[in-house]
């Protein structure tokens, strides 16, 4: 029992970094808006969030300038691909054996 | 105790990734409509190939005249263009009962990868039709949409794929009974839209 709850990972434990895990999971990478649009949040909530999984190197970060307007987009890392799969099996074993 | 938001977690990044990568928005009922477009189409093809032309000699030697494929391209043309409209209007409708942006990442996807197949095919056709190579064009045009079918069911409804499936091999069969290219096309277009369309409004849209 012990060993799963290790492998829940504090990181994920948001509905909201959750879901920017489970969204740059399936699409090679996301730029800002489009996460905002899918998780209906605010900017500064989603920075935050954002800010947080890049420190634990999660995800990516680059900035790019399409045309005149800056562009921010985000992709998991292999390390963060790692964590998230990890976690989720977690989830499973945590629902499964109770 | 917690075990209830665990399983909210997974609903919620499975509704996540599904959302992200897949255009849900499709409609079913502009299945519906566009299998009854080529319905209308295919008779009014039938009546001009076999009405308003001469049959020559004894056999049912088709002589197809140049007045004749025009309308006949004029026919495909206008189904095409209903089609795609009733499409786009059923999904934005569909897009905003769903809160969910009608042009965003996923549909562009999914237009893309629906347009490459189906582009290709479109052109080579014309070509066909350019080097008076007629023959043929009812089973392509079966078989590269077919194609764009199953190429674009990764990014919208899994319905699509067996769609795509279904027209490829009636595309395949118009090809060895090659004189009944019209109704294989009345057969794919038509029944096939219809039938899938119902199948996908009833799963998705009946609630």
């Amino acid at each position: 029992m012990l060993n799963i709850i290790q492998n829940i990972n504090k990181a994920f434990d948001h509905r909201i970094r959750l879901g920017i895990m489970s969204i740059l999971m399936v699409n090679e990478s996301a730029d800002f808006n489009m996460l905002k649009e899918l998780l209906g949040v605010t900017d500064g909530n989603l920075a935050s969030h954002t800010k947080a999984l890049e420190s634990e190197n999660y995800i990516q970060i680059e900035k790019q300038f399409i045309g005149k307007k800056p562009n921010t987009k985000y992709s998991a890392t292999i390390e963060g691909r790692k964590a998230f799969t990890a976690h989720i099996e977690a989830l499973e074993k945590l629902i499964k054996s109770s | 105790m917690e075990n209830h938001n665990y399983l909210n977690d997974i609903s919620e990044i499975k509704n996540l990734m599904d959302k992200s990568s897949r255009f849900i928005s499709l409609s079913g009922l502009s299945g519906i409509l566009a299998g009854i477009y080529a319905l209308i189409g295919a008779w009014m093809a039938y009546k001009t190939i076999y009405f308003d032309t001469s049959t020559m000699g004894s056999y049912r030697d088709l002589v197809i005249s140049e007045a004749a494929v025009m309308r006949l391209l004029a026919i495909a043309t206008v189904v095409l263009v209903a089609s795609i409209v009733t499409g786009i209007l059923l999904s934005i409708r569909k897009a905003r009962k769903s809160n969910e942006n009608v042009w965003n990442s996923a549909s562009k996807r999914l237009v893309i990868n629906f347009m490459i197949p189906l582009a290709t095919g479109g052109f080579f056709i014309l070509f066909l039709i350019e080097k008076e190579m007629l023959g043929l064009i009812a089973p392509l045009t079966l078989i590269f949409y077919g194609l764009a079918c199953v190429n674009a069911s990764k990014y919208t409804l899994g319905d699509v794929r067996y769609l795509g499936i279904t027209m490829i091999a009636l595309g395949l069969l118009s090809t060895w009974f090659l004189g009944y290219g019209l109704l294989f096309w009345a057969l794919g277009f038509g029944g096939c839209h219809i039938v899938y369309g119902s199948l996908m409004y009833y799963k998705y849209e009946n609630n």
